[in-house]
């Protein structure tokens, strides 16, 4: 029953060109699909065992186990909440701030299960050549890998009955309405126009804000600035964070929907040249100022980039790309370093340094740098390009989300502390969250 | 008899077995320990966190000789495990009243 609303007005040529998504005999794009299905799986990569890695050999030994479990468990969680009612929330008419419960329990799946997918309604649908499914899956691994990210922020004294009760909550109650308001035809940040291709204010600013909030509120670990909190195994990291670099191609050229045309492609490209280019400026940055090139910076580097050209990907071109890279490397390497001890909060593995600090950087870089033709559509034949007023935009959306971000972590991590407590005892704390939230060491 | 107990660089041991073995050291337990002495600590950087890490990475090996020989095994571990850079080791002699092959319960210098 779906149709392709916006071709409608358009005449016999451009209606017949986006025939594929046309009503009830078309057919799902077996090229767009088999990307996206893959696509799917390098995003879910990223989170396990990417991040989990990553930030797992970032903690000390004793808390190595807990802080693997905690992107472990919430891939199963977001997973079941996404079907229930995340992807509901997020991805349905509803009205401008989120979405209804039409999908609730993926209510209606069943109908064109085996037809291309039309997300939203009227002169703004989306219309798409793959199904629903595949779809909603791939938006389900951008909804595991948020919450993910911000236990970054409170890894080493986190509750596990804390983390399972926050994730759960803050997957409904804000990453599925930021998501409509942003990736939704209806929602109001798509509506004023600002450009998000990937998820640089729905996963980063999002997760790097909340991480934030969350650090503030759960307050410093147990002898944090007196005693060594050395990475336990830095090696787990770099694999980690090798395997986020490659997922990331699912996370940007999958964010094109599709293999068609030369999005997919230049999302890719841009992807690797800012990843680089941000490693480069992170570790030679740290080079001129702490005498050494890290290992931890280079990866570092690499996570920064990622994340700033995540919203541009799909917008840019390859020369924007490595300046988006440079000044991400920069960013996250002073968000980490100065910024954390200037102003004092411990953000345990810089969720908020790097993913908060750089997603903003994206974000608003990406109405500088954007590129018309490579978001030319039938509704806006000149794409969308980089202006001062395409900047306002972006910084208009960045504020909302911090905003929004902000305030309900505040409001979900308090409501967690009342319901199971969030933080372990000193003492378990000093003796480490495997044993005494999981009971079991790594060796 | 004789334990000869000595603390070296763990990049040492390799040299130092083999100076070892033409006195007629028929056995070695190494275990990796951590210390300082004059040599101090080193600093590490994580993403701008400073850490003076105290205790550095060192080999502990224990050898078991008859008091025939144990100068001469002083002498050798003193001489190889040498680097002439500060935080090069030490080594302690103690005297040793019984030893017993568990395979065989050959006593004192015979289980050597």
């Amino acid at each position: 029953m779906r149709t392709l609303a916006r071709a409608l007005p358009f005449a016999a040529a451009a209606f017949f060109a986006a025939g594929p998504a046309f009503a009830e005999d078309a057919k799902v794009d077996t090229g767009d699909a088999a990307w996206m299905l893959t696509s799917t799986a390098l995003v879910l990569l990223m989170t396990i065992p990417g991040l989990a890695l990553f930030y797992a050999g970032m903690v000390r030994k004793k808390n190595v186990l807990a802080t693997m479990a905690q992107s472990f468990a919430i891939t199963a969680l977001v997973s079941v909440a996404w079907a229930v009612v995340g992807y509901s929330l997020a991805f349905t008419d509803g009205n401008a701030y989120v979405g209804d419960l039409s999908r609730l329990f993926l209510n209606g799946i069943a109908t064109n299960w085996d037809k291309p997918f039309t997300l939203g309604s009227g002169d703004a649908a989306v219309a798409m050549t793959i199904p629903e499914s595949v779809f909603l899956m791939f938006q389900m691994t951008f909804a595991i890998i948020t919450p993910a990210l911000i236990t970054g922020a409170f890894a080493d004294r986190v509750k596990f009955s804390a983390l399972v009760v926050f994730s759960l909550l803050w997957t409904v109650l804000v990453y599925s309405p930021v998501a409509h308001w942003v990736w939704q035809p209806a929602g109001w940040i798509a509506q004023l126009g600002a450009l998000d291709f990937a998820g640089g204010t729905v996963v980063h600013i999002n997760a790097g804000v909340a991480g934030l909030v969350a650090a503030l509120v759960l307050g410093k670990r147990v002898g944090y600035g007196h005693d060594n909190m050395a990475p336990y195994n830095l090696a787990f990291a770099v694999i980690g964070a090798a395997m986020l670099w490659v997922g990331w191609f699912g996370f940007n050229a999958g964010s094109a929907l599709g293999a068609s045309g030369g999005r997919a492609g230049m999302a890719m490209l841009v992807t690797q040249l800012a990843a680089a280019a941000a490693t480069l400026a992170w570790l030679f940055g740290e080079w001129m100022t702490k005498g050494k090139p890290s290992v931890l910076g280079a990866i570092s580097g690499a996570v920064a980039g990622l994340v700033a050209i995540t919203p541009a990907s799909g917008y840019v071109l390859p020369g924007a790309a490595m300046i988006i890279g440079v000044v991400a490397g920069l960013a996250g390497f002073w968000g980490a370093t100065a910024l954390k001890h200037w102003i004092g909060y411990d953000d345990s593995l810089d969720a908020f340094g790097v993913h908060g600090v750089c997603g903003i950087v994206g974000a608003l870089l990406t109405g500088v740098f954007a590129y018309g033709p490579l978001s030319a559509s039938t509704a806006v034949p000149a794409g969308l390009s980089g202006s001062f007023d395409q900047f306002v935009t972006q910084a208009e959306a960045v504020v909302a989300v911090i905003a929004y971000s902000a305030v309900m972590t505040f409001i979900l991590l308090k409501v967690t502390d009342v319901v199971v407590g969030l933080r372990v005892s000193a003492e378990d704390e000093r003796e480490g969250l495997d044993v005494t939230q999981h009971g079991e060491r790594i060796a | 008899m004789k334990l000869v107990m000595a603390i070296i660089k763990p990049f040492k041991l390799d040299e130092v077995r083999d100076a070892l073995t033409p006195l007629g050291v028929q056995g070695l337990t190494v275990t990796e320990v951590k210390g300082f002495g004059r040599q101090k600590g080193q600093t590490e950087i994580y993403r701008g966190a400073e850490y003076q890490v105290s205790f550095l990475p060192k080999l502990k090996i224990e050898v078991a000789v008859p008091s025939a020989i144990a100068d001469a095994v002083v002498e050798a571990i003193a001489t190889t495990a040498r680097s002439d850079k500060i935080g090069d080791g030490k080594v302690f002699v103690f005297d040793l009243e019984r030893a017993v092959r568990i395979r065989t319960g050959e006593a004192d210098d015979a289980a050597l």
